[in-house]
This record gives structure tokens, sequence and C-alpha cells, in this order.
């Protein structure tokens, strides 16, 4: 599958589970932010994405759990750089680059646009395809 | 005690399927302001009907069941979200609602459920269908993090029980 596939189911899985529009469902898109998606959601897409591509997601794969309730991750309302390293080491298909610069716990969900997704399911496929 | 949208379950495939069916009955007192007779100028006969919201709680509480019996009603099966939900037609007292609950992924956070909804609109009639929709389900323990609940399972409790023996359904101990 190419990334331009995947993309457009992707696309698909967000305007089933969240009730936009194809036209807003864009690469940089934050799935809080822009597409309004609640915590609820997340547990929704992630049912959806393993429908859509056959494939299981365990919990705290896709979307982190519990990070921000450890105080070695979060200080002062912000995760802590070794936060940011276990993040990175958890959520390989997310790009950090912007958060680092202003890792504000407020602001982590942020991290997870639609490309984030595409890449997690190309990754995933792609594990698949390898084992 | 919890309010109950479902009378009995007809039909129990653990971990597949959960059909149930609920009377809409005139004595329920809601249904006098759902809807009442409009005096006024033009006004209008009363229309006594089942309020959908109840119906999409009978959806819940079917699938919520289907999905409970799974984990044998330990976990707290909360109603996270109605993903969709379509009605095509009312429900009028004397009729029958039946729920046909499919688990289509269940996992340590919750469950994902679509429920069918048809119609008896009178005895010995054919169900017809009148619509669908879908609930995602959390595991409340699992997922509230930070957030103290009561240990006792306040999800599940006698009422459900009640319903599920009287039905024939077994309870795992």
């Amino acid at each position: 599958m190419t990334r331009d596939e995947i993309f457009d189911k992707v696309q698909e899985t967000l305007v089933d589970a969240l009730g936009v529009d194809d036209d807003e469902v864009t690469p940089e898109a934050v799935l809080t932010r822009d597409l309004e998606a609640e915590s609820i959601d997340f547990l929704d897409i992630v049912f959806k994405l393993e429908q859509a591509f056959g494939f299981k997601i365990e919990q705290g794969e896709l979307f982190p759990d519990n990070v921000a309730q450890d105080p070695d991750y979060v200080q002062d309302g912000k995760v802590t750089p070794k936060g940011i390293a276990t993040l990175r080491e958890r959520l390989p298909h997310v790009d950090f680059t912007a958060f680092e610069a202003d890792p504000q716990v407020a602001k982590v969900g942020d991290i997870f646009t639609v490309n984030a997704l595409v890449n997690f399911v190309e990754r995933k496929l792609s594990q698949t395809a390898g084992a | 005690m919890r309010w109950m949208w479902i009378d009995r379950i007809l039909e129990h495939v653990p971990g597949e399927r959960m059909v149930a069916i609920k009377g809409v009955s005139l004595s329920e007192v809601h249904l006098y302001d759902h809807f009442p007779a409009d005096e006024g100028e033009g006004g209008r006969d009363a229309e006594p009907v089942m309020p959908a919201s109840l119906i999409l709680e009978g959806c819940a509480q079917t699938a919520g069941l289907l999905s409970g019996h799974m984990r044998d009603f330990k976990e707290k099966v909360l109603l996270a979200k109605i993903a969709k939900a379509r009605l095509e037609r009312e429900a009028a007292p004397g009729q029958t609602l039946r729920y046909t609950a499919t688990l289509v992924r269940l996992d340590n956070a919750g469950a994902l459920t679509t429920i069918a909804i048809d119609l008896f609109p009178e005895p010995g009639a054919p169900a017809v269908p009148i619509g669908e929709a879908e609930i995602v389900f959390s595991h409340a323990d699992k997922n509230m993090s930070g957030i103290e609940l009561p240990e006792e399972n306040f999800v599940f409790g006698e009422t459900f029980t009640t319903l599920l023996t009287s039905s024939g359904v077994t309870i795992p101990d």
C-alpha cells in the first residue's frame, strides 16, 4: 500500500470517527486542535484504524498512556528531556521537533497530527509484511 | 436502581451478539410529555412516542451487557461515545423494539459495538428495520488514571443481574 493510499484510508477513518469533512483532514491537521478530537475519540480512532487496516493496536502503542502522571517525566507543567526521550522511544511515528521547543504538557496533544497516524500505519504495515 | 430500557434478552452469543427487546407501554409516564396535545389554535392531538434518547439507552444497555459479559462483569463498562445513530421511525405504545448488538472489537481499554434497531409494529407482525447505532464503551478503570472511582462495580448492579437471570443468561462467578 502506498503512502497516498494509507493517507486516503486514514482520512476516511477520521471523517467517520470525528464527523469532519475530507478537506479538513490535511496531513498537518492536529487531531485535537484542528479536528476537535476528544480523549474518548482516540479509543474510537484506534478501533476504526484496526478495522480499516486489519491489524491490532496495543494500548499505548499509538497514543501514550500515563506519561503525564509520572513526576519523572513531567515537572512544572513541562515534559522533561527524559519524558521526551521516553515518548520518542514509545512513539517512533511522531515528530517531536516542534514540541521540544516548547514542551508544555498542555500542548502534548499537538504532537498527534494526521501525518503521525499515517506514519504509524506505514510502520505497522511494513512490520506485518516483514514478519 | 437503574432505569432499565430493555425488558428481556432473547439471545446471547458471548463475544458476538446479544438480542434484547423492549415493549413500549403507555404506562411509562414520560410518554405523556413526549408529546402532549397542543390545545392552542391549529393544535394537534397527543402523540406519545418513545424518545429517541431512550431508544439509544436501550441500545447501550444491550451492547454494554454484551461487552461486560466478556470480562465477567468485572470491568466498569461506561458509555463513552455514540459514534453514530440513525432512527427512521417512531415507536409507539403497544409496539416492541428489538436491539441486536454486535461486538466489533474488545480490548483492555474498551469496546466498539454496533446495534441494529428493529420494530415490531403490531403483535405477530414481522420486524421492520428502523435504525442503527454505533457505540464505544470505555473500561473506566483503564482510562481514567488520576480519577478515583468506587471499587464496587456500580455499572452492573442488581437490576442488570435480575434481567440477565430472568432471561436465562448465565452470569460468570
